[in-house]
């Protein structure tokens, strides 16, 4: 996996490749933190365009990112999903918890 | 189960860094069974969650420890028939996995962690748990709903 930031205005923009699973799940929890608990970010946007695979720790970083969103009233927003990772959304029945956008536009607009 | 045969037999430690390796190769074997696309993402989910729960949970994040695990094609039968199958064994030499944690957790409940179970359930049509001469080892079986390639076809 891959993470790379952007930074617009009070937005980042994480856009991540690859696998998300127990090896590489640490790396984007960590990051997310940092951008939400310690930098504050108002906006966090992912992109996960490029993302082939996630698993439940993948999916558990994406959940406490969100968690940690709602502690200090910033929105965590994620874009690109493939069919892959809805599927694994869906089937833990979080995906309807999650902000969800089909493009970068539509993320950084409202 | 009247017939079975060894696809694939893997010797791995227990390092996250493995898990790719062991989605690349089952994803192509079970497309080469006839699963579908769905079908192959789910058997491979089932089994990177597994690998992670021993990974985690029966090594402790120890990433020096062995796992087996090997995939047969069994024959399920059933009245008038049956289905050809995709069987997988894990088994591994970690800390005896308690059953009564063996039920995930409800999903109600928006926190990260003890989806693993949950998805492996989903994803197989079989699931069992069994710990003999200290080694855990989990069954997982997946229904073929389509008639399997021949071989030479």
């Amino acid at each position: 996996m891959q993470i790379a930031a952007r930074h617009l205005d009070k937005t980042t923009i994480f856009d991540i490749s690859g696998d998300i699973d127990l090896a590489t799940s640490p790396q984007l929890r960590k990051a997310l933190l940092r951008e939400l608990r310690e930098l504050k970010m108002p906006r966090v946007v992912l992109n996960l365009g490029a993302v082939r695979y996630i698993d439940s720790s993948g999916v558990a970083s994406l959940v406490e990112g969100l968690k940690a969103s709602r502690d200090v009233g910033s929105r965590f927003i994620l874009y690109g999903l493939n069919k892959t990772i809805r599927e694994v959304l869906q089937l833990s029945k979080l995906l309807k918890i999650f902000e969800i956008y089909d493009n970068e536009e539509q993320s950084v607009a409202t | 189960m009247s017939r079975s045969s060894l696809l694939l037999r893997m010797e791995l430690r227990s390092d996250p860094e493995m898990l790719c390796v062991v989605r690349n190769a089952l994803g192509q074997l079970a497309a080469t069974l006839g699963f579908s696309e769905p079908e192959c993402r789910a058997v491979v989910l089932a089994v990177d969650e597994a690998l992670t729960n021993i990974i985690r949970h029966a090594y402790l994040g120890d990433p020096e420890q062995p796992i087996e695990a090997s995939f047969r094609r069994i024959h399920v039968p059933r009245d008038g028939g049956g289905n050809d199958a995709l069987e997988i064994v894990l088994e591994d030499r970690g800390t005896a996995v308690n059953p009564k944690k063996m039920c995930g957790r409800a999903l109600e409940d928006v926190r990260p962690g003890g989806l693993g179970l949950h998805f492996i359930r989903e994803c197989m049509d079989t699931v069992e748990f069994s710990r003999s001469n200290g080694r855990n080892q989990l069954r997982l079986v997946k229904i073929l709903h389509v008639q399997a390639p021949q071989k030479g076809s």
